[in-house]
């Protein structure tokens, strides 16, 4: 089983939530998030003072598959989120121990 | 136009042998029931915002209408809660969005601890030390306690308007100019030194100066003191309200010191929404301000609220177009503080100019203040923190010098009173050079007068909270609460 990590444009997250739910994801956590990499910042003004505000909002999805649908899930994340500007965001893919279904006690792929 | 009316009954009443200045030295005998023509004479007067013919005590005659005029009062009473809707809440909105999160309560506090503080000062002493006869520095305290000011009008400053809604109208300017200050000290006072501050400030600036411009018998009222030293006029507070407080807040937010953080932190205001209603509700409760300022529903009142809505959408418009020109867009606090200088400017200028010359005022008040707030602050890097010193005291600054040069006896026939000499309808009249004067001795007055007081309290509880209260900010130090929370 992998987790997958994906930071995304705020504005695809309907769009990439859409392409999921197509190659058969059922689930998905989605958390709102701030942060930089190479995009950086951006400068606000306020009559005389400048400020640099680096943290950007973004949004961040996380997904457990099993390993047979890494791949095609993760394409579809890649797909759909890209505008080929800067600031598109990043897939991590981590691998996954154990899930558990609390209400069950269900384990492993079963679980997801 | 009322004392316009006055004077030509003055004048008649000379020629016709029977002028004495001195009628209360001599008994006057029983004044006649007026006759039909002289009830109409004084049902006119009201129309046309002159003396009724007792208000003259040579006429010896009687008035049925002796009290307040009720159109009089209706518009004195609204002007004086719009001005009152300038500070709680409008200012309070425009400077607490600007402020950070964590200090947006600390300008409520300001805010109304000044309304009620400035309203106990006005009723013990501050109305009678500003209006009522004295020097020409500071009135006396025969209105102390608001003693005999009461519904009847007092004919120094309104023949129709009632003495008690004059006192609160002009209690309103009273709670506004100090509140103003608030900006250039915002997030970094300590509360209990703020309060101390005030109380004296008004005291030693605010009622002198306000007695110098509008008192009847003051230094620098030049359209109704024939007396005046210095023929300056200000009609709706130039020098009294936008000078006294923004170079007071100049001198305090430097003698107070940079907030903890300023250059490195990020100070971005918390809600632009909140500072965007509280611009809206300022120019609205401005028309109480500027055009109230007439104190009648009249022709002066009607000039006044033409040019304070063009020089106002002028400046609104021309600070943002800066700003979109030079920095590459035009910004919603741009809007907003366009609006405000432009509302400043024309403050002194509003019952005097043309609205052609509202037009050139509001394009001034769009770039000159615009370029202090843009370019001085950072060439002397002063933490003025809401704008006060860019703002009013430039704004209050340029608008009485404006006055000077543009002030036409086409917008005020008043001006030919007692400045025949002064306003000549030349952007060179001699009345630019009384304008000046009135500008330093402002000047000085705010200046000195601050920087005593700010020594004294510094000296008796302090200035500033600890670097760790200012950190967590006022909300919670000062006062116990958060603006937001849930």
């Amino acid at each position: 089983m992998k987790k997958i990590e994906a930071i995304i444009k705020p504005f695809k997250v309907d769009e990439v939530k859409e392409a999921l739910r197509e190659v058969g994801v059922e689930g998905m956590t989605v958390i709102e998030a701030k942060g930089f990499g190479r995009q950086k910042g951006h400068t606000e003004i306020y009559r005389g003072s400048e400020y640099t505000v680096d943290l950007l909002p973004k949004i961040k999805i996380e997904v457990v598959v099993p390993d047979a649908r890494l791949d095609d899930v993760v394409a579809a994340i890649v797909k759909t989120a890209k505008t080929g500007k800067i600031g598109d965001g990043k897939v991590f893919v981590i691998p996954v121990e154990e899930v558990i279904r609390i209400r069950t006690d269900e384990k492993g792929d079963k679980a997801i | 136009m009322k004392r316009f009316l006055l004077c030509l009954i003055f004048a008649a009443a000379f020629a016709a042998g029977q002028f004495s200045t001195l009628a209360a030295d001599t008994p006057a005998p029983t004044p006649k029931d007026p006759t039909i023509e002289q009830r109409i004479a004084d049902l006119e007067s009201y129309v046309n915002n002159a003396g009724r013919l007792a208000d003259t005590p040579t006429n010896n005659v009687k008035s049925n209408i002796s009290g307040p005029g009720p159109g009089a009062n209706a518009w004195q009473m609204t002007s004086t809660a719009l001005v009152l809707f300038m500070t709680l809440p409008g200012l309070f909105l425009f400077y607490g969005g600007l402020v950070r999160k964590k200090n947006v309560l600390s300008v409520a506090a300001q805010c109304f601890f000044i309304t009620g503080m400035v309203t106990i000062l006005w009723w013990i002493c501050g109305y009678s030390l500003v209006f009522h006869h004295g020097n020409s520095i500071l009135g006396n305290f025969g209105f102390a306690f608001l003693n005999g000011v009461d519904s009847n009008p007092n004919g120094d400053y309104s023949y129709w308007v009632s003495q008690n809604v004059f006192s609160m109208y002009q209690l309103m300017f009273a709670i506004i100019t100090p509140a103003l200050i608030l900006g250039s000290i915002a997030e970094r006072m300590k509360f209990s030194a703020m309060c101390i501050f005030m109380v004296l400030w008004m005291f030693v600036v605010y009622f002198p100066q306000a007695h110098m411009v509008w008192g009847i018998d003051g230094l620098m009222n030049g359209v109704w003191n024939a007396d005046a030293k210095i023929k300056a006029i200000d009609f709706a507070g130039g020098t009294v309200v936008h000078m006294t407080s923004g170079w007071s807040a100049l001198i305090l937010c430097i003698i107070l010191g940079k907030r903890v953080g300023w250059g490195k932190e990020n100070f971005a205001p918390h809600s632009m929404v909140a500072c965007m209603i509280g611009t809206g509700m300022l120019w609205v409760g401005w028309y109480g301000f500027n055009a109230g300022s007439a104190v009648a529903a009249d022709v002066v009142a009607a000039n006044a609220f033409t040019t304070t809505t063009l020089a106002t959408a002028v400046a609104s418009f021309v600070w943002p177009m800066a700003e979109w020109i030079t920095k590459g867009k035009p910004s919603v606090l741009g809007f907003c503080s366009g609006a405000v200088a432009g509302l400043v400017v024309i403050t002194p200028a509003c019952g005097f100019v043309t609205s052609t010359g509202a037009v050139w005022i509001g394009l001034a008040a769009g770039l000159i203040p615009w370029f202090f707030c843009f370019k001085v602050k950072g060439w002397f890097g002063y933490d003025d923190a809401l704008d006060t010193f860019g703002v009013h005291a430039v704004g209050g600054t340029l608008g009485a010098l404006l006055t000077g040069v543009l002030a036409r006896n086409s917008a005020n026939a008043n001006l030919a009173t007692n400045l025949k000499t002064f306003v000549t309808d030349s952007c060179a009249q001699p009345l630019v050079i009384e304008q000046l004067k009135a500008i330093g001795i402002t000047l000085v007055l705010a200046i000195v007068g601050t920087t005593v007081i700010a020594f004294i309290v510094r000296g008796l509880v302090g200035l500033r909270p600890t670097a760790e209260d200012e950190v967590t900010g006022l909300d919670v130090t000062d006062h116990g609460e958060e603006g937001y929370t849930g």
